[in-house]
């Protein structure tokens, strides 16, 4: 059964793990749609013209209206396309879907980038331990195969980062925070996570995503 | 119930969304110096209010709860029904929460002057995308208010305060025409008046804190 889905464009970069959401949850409930890379030290004037707020990726647009921030994305997608829902149906659950799915960017992500890209010993430190209890708290709310349930979610998509991104951060900079001592259940849903069909398709290459951390790593060493 | 402190925007956000809803809640008063243990239980990730727990189950972190409510009580709708406008307004709530509030807390509690610029430089840029986005409507959510203009309690109620005891000019008519005559609407909404704090308290939190801080330079 074919479905109108419109003129569907995601703006991008491939080794954005936010933009990578967006490209998981468009594949998760088959939406065709046209990709464009975007070189953010050169914006092109359509992401200009789309984002003029944040101009930042990821930018879905759909019949010409655009729109900015994963989560956000992820949410309008869910409520446009309703086959392979990522939200669930009850109010309480969304809400704590919406919750931990913040949670992952107002203090994961931004912990852990920290803990690897701080020339400051201390204020690293002082991250890697804030990365810790955060990933520990993820850890304690993961009760079955996937934060979603049986299948993949919100909080699934949005914590893709720490499947994939950290592993490759942890590669590039000497850096271990999820080991799966400490964080078991959590350990084993980024490999369940990673080799889910839809997600291992969209995911960058490896092998490129831990030479640009080794890089960025090194100019903040450097220039200390 | 609600886990709240009196002087909170976030917290009011919650409220107006209750009352909005004719939802009948207990409130409860923390003091965040002594955290009670209902506060930590319902709350262990941030330890921060607001909170509301709903037959049992706990919700933290104002929008989330002001979505929750809407789709728990239908009627009075927070946010609109067609999904772009939904996320439009997703959006533009959190611009609020990253953009607006941070800034504008800094620009005003701040010893250092440069970083005092930049933070006022930012909160007028941040003010000037709402100026732009509100339109011709009386409301961000259009003749009634949504979950926008909710979020924007604290640029309606607190961003007037905070700038009058820093001397800083952030929200006026004459920058931001639009802005100031929705802040106007919006503190005067019948539901909204019953919501928002007595300002004379908050005013003198506020002030203390701001005059301790440039005090001990």
């Amino acid at each position: 059964m074919a479905k109108e889905y419109g003129e569907v464009q995601l703006f991008g970069v491939g080794g954005s793990p936010y933009a990578r959401r967006v490209r998981i949850a468009l594949e998760m409930k088959g939406v065709q749609y046209t990709y464009f890379e975007e070189d953010l030290r050169n914006k092109s004037d359509l992401l200009l013209k789309y984002n003029p707020v944040h101009k930042k990726v990821p930018v879905l647009v759909h019949n010409g209206k655009p729109l900015a921030e994963s989560l956000v994305i992820l949410e309008y997608i869910d409520d446009t396309w309703g086959n392979h829902p990522i939200l669930p149906q009850q109010p309480y659950d969304r809400a704590l879907a919406q919750f931990w799915s913040r949670f992952i960017d107002d203090k994961c992500l931004p912990a852990i980038t920290k803990a690897a890209f701080t020339a400051n010993k201390e204020e690293r430190d002082n991250s890697a331990e804030e990365s810790l209890e955060a990933l520990q708290f993820l850890e304690n709310e993961l009760k079955h195969k996937f934060f979603g349930g049986e299948t993949i979610g919100l909080v699934d998509i949005a914590a893709g980062f720490i499947a994939f991104w950290l592993p490759a951060i942890e590669e590039a900079v000497g850096l271990k925070l999820l080991s799966c001592e400490k964080f078991p259940k959590l350990h084993k849903w980024g490999q369940e996570f990673t080799n889910h069909p839809v997600v291992k398709e969209n995911l960058p290459p490896r092998d490129k995503l831990v030479g640009f951390f080794k890089a960025r790593y090194a100019s903040i060493t450097a220039s200390k | 119930m609600l886990l709240g402190i009196l002087g909170s925007p976030f917290v009011c956000r919650v409220k107006i969304a209750l009352k909005l809803k004719g939802v009948e809640y207990k409130y409860v008063e923390e003091n965040l110096a002594d955290k009670s243990d209902l506060l930590l239980k319902y709350n262990p990730v941030y330890k921060k209010v607001p909170v509301f727990v709903h037959n049992e189950k706990p919700i933290p972190e104002s929008l989330v709860i002001v979505e929750y409510i809407d789709e728990t009580w239908k009627h009075n709708p927070i946010l609109p029904s067609e999904p772009y406008q939904r996320a439009l307004a997703r959006f533009w709530s959190k611009f609020i929460d990253d953009k607006v509030v941070g800034a504008a807390v800094k620009a005003v509690l701040n010893v250092d002057v440069k970083e005092r610029e930049n933070n006022v430089k930012e909160t007028l840029e941040a003010l000037q995308f709402l100026e732009n986005e509100l339109k011709d409507h009386k409301f961000f959510g259009g003749e009634e208010v949504g979950l926008v203009d909710i979020a924007g309690v604290f640029i309606a109620f607190w961003i007037p305060m905070i700038q009058e005891i820093a001397g800083l000019e952030l929200l006026t008519s004459e920058k931001f025409p639009k802005l100031y005559k929705w802040s106007q609407e919006f503190v005067n909404h019948p539901v909204v008046k019953e919501s928002l704090p007595p300002r004379d308290p908050v005013f003198g939190y506020f002030k203390g804190l701001y005059e301790s801080l440039t005090a001990s330079k």
